[in-house]
């Protein structure tokens, strides 16, 4: 067996101290180990998107990395985006929008947009389409999802 | 859907790295840079390394320089560095529109050039760009330090002429000459899926006619390559629509398609053509 090692990050502002196998994915570790379960699993190689955190502030699969390279990081997951009195932008507008059914994908896809929202707030409509192709939904057809992520974009502006 | 053990090793420095390497790689040690190809592969136990050696705090690996006419690219830039150009001039912007290319956005947070070389896969851009640029990739072991040119480092698919305790710890690509034309064309099923063929050309004009043509074509084959019997069709000729398509036929006949389950190789034959002709219009627009 191969030998587990402690780790530091932050989920969320919150610390956690924790023994890891090297194994261990980022998505493993945060669901499992910090019980934060609001990240999800889809396909486990990359593909789908659902699994997607902010790493240092950068959308990225949370299933493409070992946990153990996360020590040091902060880490934000879908769990951290509304506080105590209201939703984030990105969620009301999801709501507003229906950009979302079974709700799978949906906290990939609101990673991925307050990533690229935070990182990039005057990004063009069709910038904003190739980075939400990322992510796959087999629910909404992605229209209503655009739609909610514009609205969200402009309103993240005024705020 | 979950990677076998292994045991992790994170060394700070280029000279524990390849002490690492020369210590692991007889028990199946690897290297772990973006992961983005690395660990998919872990998860679906299709690799199951003993021993990962995660160079991603090396921070001398963490570089882009131009120098010595050449641009340096280290063994951990990643991928979205290049989003926007990493040097003036044509070859950065040619570098920018090509990554556009490459995988989506989260995985080019986390992918980077040096793995995608090192990797092989047929249908990465990088690949291409490194044969059809003529870059040389660095390697260092324990016991020594060589260049290879792309023409003989991409063996066939996933496979290199890295020896297994020799490091891939950065790539240079000449830079181009300011007059340089280029247009790199790429088909895929869906945004950000592996591209069934994609071709990169590039070319100058003096006095009129075209010098220096490069043609380069990847996923059509088990590895990128430069198609001579195309470049030759367009040497000192006037660049037309006839010259390009007489280039573009050249590319598809020369080639010697793969085939899989979705694909014949006519439709890679086809799509060569096709694929070398757009971007030689490109080039010329």
């Amino acid at each position: 067996m191969t030998e587990q090692k402690n780790i530091n990050f932050k989920i969320n502002g919150k610390e956690y101290k924790i023994a890891v196998d090297p194994r261990w994915t980022l998505a493993d570790v945060i669901r499992d180990h910090c019980g934060q379960t609001g990240t999800h699993l889809g396909c486990e190689h990359g593909v789908c998107g659902a699994c997607t955190i902010l790493l240092n502030g950068t959308p990225i699969r949370s299933c493409l990395m070992f946990g153990i390279q996360a020590d040091g990081a902060e880490i934000r997951t879908v769990e951290g985006l509304a506080d105590k009195e209201s939703y984030h932008p990105l969620q009301k507008a999801f709501m507003e929008h229906h950009a979302l059914q079974c709700g799978y994908c949906t906290p990939g896809f609101l990673m991925l947009a307050v990533g690229i929202l935070e990182a990039q707030p005057n990004i063009s409509d069709d910038e904003l389409n190739d980075v939400l192709s990322s992510n796959l939904c087999r629910c909404t057809g992605y229209v209503n999802i655009i739609k909610a992520v514009r609205a969200a974009r402009e309103e993240m502006k005024t705020t | 859907m979950k990677p076998a053990p292994f045991e992790y090793h994170l060394p700070t420095s280029l000279d524990e790295t390849v002490e690492m390497l020369s210590k692991f790689s007889g028990d199946d040690g690897r290297i772990l840079a973006g992961g983005q190809s690395l660990v998919p592969i872990m998860a679906f136990r299709l690799a199951h390394p003993n021993h990962l050696i995660d160079i991603n705090n090396v921070v001398e690996f963490n570089k882009v320089d131009v120098e010595n006419g050449a641009l340096f690219i280290g063994a951990t830039a990643r991928h979205a560095r290049f989003h926007t150009p990493v040097c003036k001039g044509i070859l950065g912007n040619l570098l920018t529109s090509v990554v556009q290319h490459i995988a989506h956005y989260p995985i080019r947070q986390r992918g980077t050039f040096c793995g995608s070389i090192a990797h092989a896969d047929p249908a990465s851009e990088w690949c291409l760009v490194a044969t059809t640029l003529e870059a040389n990739m660095l390697a260092k072991s324990i016991s020594s330090e060589r260049k290879i040119d792309a023409a003989d480092f991409f063996e066939t698919i996933m496979t290199t002429s890295l020896a297994e305790d020799e490091l891939l710890c950065g790539v240079q690509i000449p830079l181009l000459h300011d007059e340089t034309k280029f247009g790199f064309e790429e088909f895929s099923r869906r945004a950000g899926d592996f591209g069934i063929v994609m071709a990169l050309v590039a070319y100058r004009e003096e006095g009129g006619v075209i010098v220096d043509p490069r043609i380069g074509v990847g996923g059509a084959e088990d590895r990128p390559r430069r198609i001579i019997e195309a470049e030759n069709t367009l040497k000192r000729e006037v660049p037309s629509d006839d010259v390009f398509r007489a280039a573009a036929e050249a590319a598809a006949a020369a080639i010697d398609p793969m085939e899989d389950h979705a694909t014949n190789a006519q439709y890679r034959r086809d799509l060569t053509s096709a694929l070398v002709r757009r971007a030689l219009e490109r080039a010329a627009s």
